[in-house]
């Protein structure tokens, strides 16, 4: 099928940047879409030109490294897969399709479609870990029994991939549904309890001074969240947040 | 030709890593806030060495080429990780995970490794369980365990289909409290790009920023290689886009000997090709082979048919089937490991059997698991003469249950839903169990410079059974080479910061600056893909599943027209001051096309058929591997002289004193 693209291009974090247009011939509809972007950087390299710039790396929805908005969706039209799952056979011959960088306040562009996300790894810092030395001294892995139910929950938390979609789609740029899904896997296994209180503190205070919006629940996250984060979550953290400030 | 040794220590071998730990050298808690340790990589082992040795008080500064160290590829493992727990009573023992691992190996591992590997293995489930890694669990609360190709025990711990991504955000999260603590720095975007050795030692790394361009220098008492393994010489492989040898043949290049690469996992399950623009290959998980049976037609003609849509899968009777690993193998069946269930399809797709368009393509079909588990299911529910419907309604539960990702997963690749049709799978390139060579220690052959996790060649010998990759990263990180790098840093007490000024740094400095700027001025008429893809080409055609004296002679001349080629013509688009994709590619390419040759190289030489490398010429009669014990039971170790072609090899003789060589049957 032969495509117009309509790519956001900006050499760097100071430029204006702005959409530049392409055109692709004889792409297969087997193709992922970022084997389309790479015809159209292969086809700028022999050209002389420069290659759109965009991140990705495991290229199979795990590693949370790409990070497209594609006609005005976070990943794309399609739900629950990331960028690099997104095939070509969701278009049509003809098709017009625009695609953007993530933007968030947090999350500022570096170049073309490659935006700064090191915001999320500081929320984890302030306090997305359970303080458990690593020497080897710990006490035996089936002493401690968890419902499979608890187990099962926490894992589906833990699936969270940090993309970042759920910033992206959100009007309010709010990064809740990334910050509830770690705060949840912790809250839902007794290995967690014991700082429960000041992750959940910590986690917040920096996710605000990251300049990441406020929730207003209009859920548009979990419907682009690529792993199924679900809105339960924000539910839990905002249960674990009051009773943890209830606490002071 | 010379030997070198491993230090391995002495006395029996249950014994040899706890009397060692109790002897080895400490640093103490104060002394350790005066060292430096660099760790290159932050997936299982990276991740988990930066933390570990942060937590023990040493400055550790990390670096990944990803914008997070969460993105390494270790991320992607999706079975499992092993441990001796014997958890589910069925018989297993740390002697047990150490002998399926030599034997899995074809016998070209190191005894003393793999046996310390299998005694810290418990450990690391435990200490995986205490940072909240979720873990699948039964209904009575406890931990659940599957089993893997090549073992008759269920000792496989497991994390749904995401076991590594779990892992390693167990890792990265001990990684980020070292982080906020201050005792880790973090450096994302950044590649390394040289090692820099001060009076014979490893004392630093030049790296480069991947977003300004700019080049730095760093310094260290110690440099750790945690960069993973260099399948991506292959241009397709399961590996990340960015996968790269390049931190790992720096070192090799400033005498760091390189070992075994010929070694390679081509893994069986995995997504066939569908054309020339596919960019990489996807895994389907080995655990569906718990469950799944694989199969071509019996008779050519079905073959034609369903290549032509005449004739679905389904449309095949079981007599009309041939379930060839179970037919070749019937005490292992379709758990054989995974160097023989590859070269197995690959003989069924060259005899033509192969089911897709590219005639690369075989069946892996749960039908026969549904009605199983189904039937299971009805008679726990108390369903009286459920339907067939039913039953499979039932069953399918039940798979969903254990590999409801990976069917979702294929679906979305290949557009067909596998609970309704048979997948379709074929090898691709996986793993490496070649890499830097280390001593017992994890030391490579320059002083204070370490590799680990799949960065070395240490533990898997020449193939490595599904779910120990990750209890080797594991293993390394958490709890080997913390403990091994205290002997060598003992005596760095007081040398005090090392500084960045010296000639050495300037002269890494210098090389690699000059190497960009060759790039960006090239202005040649090919992509570095254009390049990366050709080399890949050459691996996979002549270095691949099987290979043979010929081809291999081929191959070492057409990578070395390669690279003269790559060096005059390749475009390298942009400038050395920007972030730029084509640039850093283009070093890593750099790289692939000098390990490609020696990889065929030490194929060349290695004249007996051994797990992943398989010789044509040695073979028995049935067509399964022939191994010479006499003449190759040794780990080749190369030393770099100047070009791959010079390289000199030394051996590492592999001295087997509790386990009998024996040729390695699945019959
Ligand atoms: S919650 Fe979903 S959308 Fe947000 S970062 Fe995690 S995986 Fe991405
Ligand atoms: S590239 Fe890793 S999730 Fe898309």
């Amino acid at each position: 099928m032969n495509l117009t693209l309509k790519i956001w291009r900006q050499k760097g974090p100071q430029d204006k940047g702005g959409i530049v247009d392409y055109k692709v011939s004889d792409i297969s509809e087997h193709m992922s879409f970022l084997e389309m972007m790479d015809v159209l950087n292969e086809q700028l390299v022999n050209k002389g030109e420069e290659p759109v710039a965009f991140d990705h790396d495991c290229r199979e929805g795990i590693c949370g490294m790409c990070s497209m908005y594609i006609n005005g969706e976070a990943h794309g039209p399609n739900r629950g897969i990331t960028t690099c799952q997104l095939h070509m056979r969701t278009f049509k011959n003809g098709d017009t399709i625009y695609i953007e960088p993530f933007r968030a306040n947090a999350f500022p562009v570096i170049k073309d479609l490659v935006v700064d996300r090191s915001s999320f790894d500081r929320i984890q810092q302030a306090g997305g870990y359970i303080s458990v030395n690593t020497s080897g001294n710990t006490q035996d892995a089936n002493s401690l029994p968890i419902s499979k139910e608890n187990a099962d929950l926490a894992m589906d938390a833990a699936a969270c991939i940090g993309c970042g979609a759920c910033v992206a789609t959100c009007k309010n740029a709010s990064a809740m549904l990334f910050v509830s899904a770690k705060v949840s896997q912790f809250s839902l296994l007794p290995q967690g309890q014991v700082e429960a209180t000041d992750r959940v503190m910590g986690m917040v205070k920096q996710m605000d001074e990251e300049g990441f919006g406020n929730c207003t629940n209009t859920g548009a996250c979990e419907v682009e969240c690529p792993k199924g984060i679900s809105l339960d979550n924000i539910a839990r953290m905002n249960r674990e947040y009051f009773s943890a400030s209830a606490k002071g | 030709m010379s030997t070198i040794s491993s230090k391995v220590p002495h006395g029996p071998l249950a014994d040899k890593w706890s009397k060692y730990k109790e002897h080895i050298d400490l640093v103490n808690p104060a002394n350790k806030r005066n060292i430096d340790i660099i760790v290159v990589g932050t997936g299982l082992a990276g991740g988990s060495a930066a933390a570990t040795l942060a937590e023990l008080g040493y400055n550790v500064k990390s670096f990944c080429y990803q914008d997070s160290p969460r993105r390494a590829h270790s991320i992607a493992a999706q079975g499992g990780i092993n441990a001796s727990k014997n958890y589910q009573g069925d018989g297993d023992s740390n002697y047990r995970l150490f002998y399926d691992t030599v034997k899995g190996g074809d016998y070209r591992s190191r005894e003393a490794n793999v046996h310390r590997l299998a005694e810290v293995s418990g450990n690391i489930i435990d200490q995986c369980v205490a940072q909240g890694v979720p873990f699948a669990r039964d209904y009575g609360g406890l931990l659940d365990n599957r089993s893997f190709g090549g073992v008759l025990v269920s000792r496989t711990f497991y994390a749904k289909g995401q076991t590594g991504q779990q892992l390693l955000l167990g890792a990265y999260s001990a990684m980020n409290r070292q982080i906020a603590r201050g005792k880790i720095t973090m450096h994302n975007r950044h590649e390394m790009l040289d090692v820099v050795k001060v009076e014979g030692k490893a004392r630093g790394i030049i790296a480069r920023n991947l977003i300004t361009g700019e080049i730095e220098r760093h310094s260290a008492h110690a440099v750790v290689i945690a960069s993973g393994g260099y399948g991506n010489v292959y241009f397709l492989s399961t590996n990340a886009m960015g996968s790269n040898t390049t931190a790992a043949w720096k070192i090799h290049k400033k005498g760091a000997y390189f070992a075994n690469p010929c070694y390679t996992q081509i893994h069986p399950t995995c997504i066939p090709r569908s054309g020339d623009y596919q960019s990489k290959l996807t895994l389907m998980s080995e655990s569906l082979r718990n469950d799944g049976r694989i199969w071509v037609p019996k008779n050519l003609d079905d073959v034609k048919a369903i290549r032509e849509g005449r004739k679905k899968p389904l449309d095949l009777t079981e007599d009309q089937r041939d379930y060839y690993l179970e037919r070749r193998y019937p005490a292992f069946g379709n758990l054989v490991p995974r160097d023989v269930a590859s070269r197995a399809a690959k003989e069924r797709c060259d005899a033509g059997y192969g089911v897709n368009a590219t005639g690369e393509a075989v069946y892996l079909d749960f039908a026969t698991s549904f009605e199983r588990y189904g039937k299971e299911q009805a008679k726990i529910h108390n369903i009286s003469n459920p339907s067939e419907a039913k039953i499979m309604e039932l069953g399918q539960e039940i798979v969903k249950a254990k590999y409801g990702n990976l069917f979702q997963m294929y679906e979305k690749i290949v557009d067909e839903n596998p609970y309704k049709t048979p997948m379709m799978i074929y090898p691709a390139v996986h793993y490496t169990m070649g890499g830097v060579w280390v001593d017992y220690n994890l030391m490579t052959t320059i002083p204070g410079c370490y590799a680990i996790g799949e960065a070395n060649f240490s533990d898997h010998g020449a193939n490595r059974l599904g779910a120990s990759a990750l209890m080797q990263g594991l293993a390394d990180g958490y709890f080997v080479l913390p403990y091994t790098i205290g002997d060598y840093l003992a005596d760095d007490i007081r040398t005090g910061k090392i500084s960045t000024d010296g000639p050495e740094f300037e002269a890494a400095e210098k090389d690699v600056t000059n190497r960009i700027e060759l790039f960006i001025n090239n202005e040649g008429t090919h992509s570095v893909d254009y390049y990366h893809k050709k080399l890949g080409k050459i691996m996979w055609d002549k270095c691949g599943m099987s290979r043979n004296a010929e081809g291999l002679k081929t191959a070492i001349i057409e990578i070395t027209a390669l690279r003269e080629d790559f060096w005059q013509n390749v475009n390298v688009p942009g400038t050395a001051t920007e972030y730029n994709e084509q640039l850093a590619k283009a070093g890593r390419v750099a790289d692939f096309l000098e390990l490609g040759e020696l990889f065929a190289k030490d194929a060349l030489v290695r004249e007996e058929s051994a797990g992943g490398h398989f010789r044509e010429e040695y073979q028995t009669e049935d067509g399964e591997a022939k191994r010479d014990d006499k003449n190759f039971a040794y780990v080749a170790a190369w030393e770099y002289r100047g070009k791959p072609s010079e390289a000199v090899l030394h051996k590492e003789e592999l001295v087997f004193e509790d386990i009998e060589l024996k040729t390695r049957s699945y019959k």
